[in-house]
């Protein structure tokens, strides 16, 4: 069988978790798959969730509940899975690529042994040699083929996006909901969590916006930011940036789209100096319409772009803001 | 405090993709090469932390011989010493292979804090410090952006999705691996350099007996999930025919 490890928070389903059912059911359709929800009792705790995610094409949803669990740790979520993992005896674990799974499934995975493969866009199966997972490397400029080695189960992340939701089959009844008791010992806890909070109000929402200009590296320095933003005027566009901008300060970290950022789906994102690191593209490929300036035609922006300029941005800033005059 | 901080060399970000005959790994002959960016976030956090509270900043890294100039480099920065752990297999290892032979090297150390990147520009494993701290049975948390470390103890900020953050506190001795931008890097000095030199780098060997949890079958170029149209000509005719299409064509202006 395979597990797949859902995520909730306060009761609320990660909606990731749908994108890992449907990657569980492309990696073996016949295979009898079981989503396990870790969390606290009561209502705004896993079983709020658990119920939702009964409604795909699943043999069973076990609630894993636990005091304990009602605030994610990774020691406690650690054991607790362990415990799962022991009685299920699962072929393959299967994850979304979220920031929860990234502080504890390589844990879980090295406790018991095994292997994990992280951040993983595709699945290649009937070669011979089992499962053959996708995954980018070198900031998307590779992409590799990768087969886990050692006995099982094997730990698969699957990149945000990288299964779409309505890819996700739903079954004619819902699925069979039952509660596992966790075994975990809240005093070998040694994480201590405070509540999450939002920095600042989110004052700007890119979400919303129909067109954004992007700003990445290839901008060079802040007084160039200048040119982007006369760009997005005349576009009727907000100015948006990768993760390097914001980090250095040129633009404020509520203008960040990417995994740390926010995600966007625009009419038109053009992408200014952005080479298309994996961390930026789950933040951005949504968007209808992709345009790409970058002076490196290896760049993976290029890959999911529908309209390319190979070429000096700052030449063709100016060229364009002058062409949107006409 | 003794800070022990793991970074790893990556190749530049201006390195132009090239495989090797194997078409499993890469050429790197004609690759060159710098110290992963969340490491150097992970460096400068140390170092900071040595201003604040004393005590030793020890930079820890596995790879082959060519590692040695990252190394140098961290110490030019300000780390006090270095290990080596040294073999040309870790060129492409796993993140268990690299974790477990950083564990290896580091266990007899007694580091009160350990701090690395939270993924490496190459492989992106985004692993190897959480296996490291299971290896050595401490606590970790992961995508850190603020660390305080008063008295004894461990208060840290992580990072969640869509701007979110959270604060955890935890008992040293304790990892965290460090999101890029949680502090501005500083650059070597030429003082810096210099002292570097006479600085200590042990050399350390992988533990036998550390077989791979994965392989890579095949390494290539992204197929594109979408037909680019690319515009040529010079800047002035591509722009204006990029208006035209995003007019015309797209229509989304």
């Amino acid at each position: 069988m395979i597990l797949v490890i859902g995520e909730q928070r306060d009761g609320k389903l990660n909606r990731a978790t749908w994108e890992a059912v449907a990657g569980a059911q492309k990696l073996a359709a016949s295979t009898p798959i079981t989503v396990v929800v870790p969390g606290g009792p009561g209502g705004n705790g896993a079983s709020a969730a658990a119920n939702e995610i009964a409604a795909a094409q699943v043999k069973e949803v076990v609630v894993l509940e636990h005091d304990a669990l009602t605030a994610y740790t990774p020691d406690g979520f650690t054991a607790a899975l362990q415990g799962v993992i022991s009685q299920l005896s699962p072929a393959y674990v299967l994850l979304p690529h979220t920031y929860q799974t990234r502080d504890f499934a390589p844990k879980l995975a090295a406790r018991l042994d095994r292997a994990i493969i992280t951040d993983v866009t595709g699945i290649k199966t009937g070669s011979g040699q089992g499962a053959v997972f996708t995954r980018p490397m070198f900031q998307g400029k590779l992409t590799a083929d990768v087969v886990p080695q050692g006995p099982g189960p094997h730990f698969v992340t699957f990149q945000i996006g990288a299964f779409r939701i309505d890819q996700a089959a739903r079954g004619a009844a819902p699925a069979s909901v039952r509660s596992m008791p966790a075994s975990v010992d809240a005093s070998a806890i040694r994480q201590k969590p405070e509540a999450p909070f939002q920095q600042a109000k989110q004052a700007v929402d890119l979400s919303q916006a129909e067109r954004i200009v992007s700003v990445g590296r290839g901008i060079k320095e802040q007084a160039n930011i200048g040119i982007a933003e006369q760009l997005a005027k005349a576009l009727g566009a907000e100015i948006a940036a990768s993760r390097p901008i914001c980090d250095s300060g040129w633009l404020p970290m509520e203008r960040q789209v990417g995994s740390s950022g926010q995600t966007v789906a625009p009419k038109l994102y053009l992408a200014l100096g952005i080479s298309g690191a994996i961390q930026h593209l789950v933040g951005m490929k949504g968007s209808h319409t992709v345009v790409a300036i970058n002076k490196d035609p290896d760049a993976p922006i290029f890959e999911i772009a529908d309209y390319g300029i190979v070429g000096d941005l700052f030449e063709i800033v100016p060229a364009m803001i002058e062409a949107l005059k006409a | 405090m003794k800070i022990a901080v793991c970074i790893k060399q990556v190749v530049t970000r201006e390195w132009q993709p090239r495989l090797d005959d194997s078409k499993t790994w890469i050429r790197e002959q004609d690759a060159s090469f710098e110290m992963n960016e969340p490491d150097q976030y992970a460096l400068e956090e140390a170092l900071r932390l040595k201003e604040k509270h004393g005590g030793e900043v020890v930079v820890c890294s596995a790879g082959p011989a060519r590692v040695a100039q990252v190394i140098r480099e961290a110490l030019a920065r300000g780390a006090d010493r270095a290990i080596h752990v040294e073999d040309d297999a870790l060129a492409n290892a796993d993140a268990f292979v690299a974790a477990a032979a950083l564990a290896a090297a580091m266990k007899d150390e007694a580091f009160d804090l350990i701090l690395t990147g939270l993924q490496s520009d190459d492989q992106g494993f985004a692993q190897v410090g959480v296996i490291l701290a299971e290896k050595l049975g401490l606590p970790h948390a992961t995508i850190i952006m603020e660390v305080n470390a008063e008295g004894g103890s461990l208060r840290v900020k992580r990072e969640l999705e869509g701007g979110w953050f959270q604060w955890v506190a935890m008992p040293l001795p304790a990892v965290l691996t460090i999101q890029s931008g949680i502090n501005q890097l500083r650059y070597a000095t030429l003082k810096g350099i210099m002292a570097a030199k006479k600085k200590d780098v042990k050399k350390a060997a992988v533990p036998s007996g550390l077989t791979a949890h994965q392989k890579i079958v095949s390494l290539y170029v992204p197929e594109k999930s979408k037909k680019t149209q690319i515009i040529g000509g010079s800047p002035a005719e591509a722009a204006k025919e990029l208006v035209k299409k995003l007019r015309d064509e797209a229509r989304v202006l």
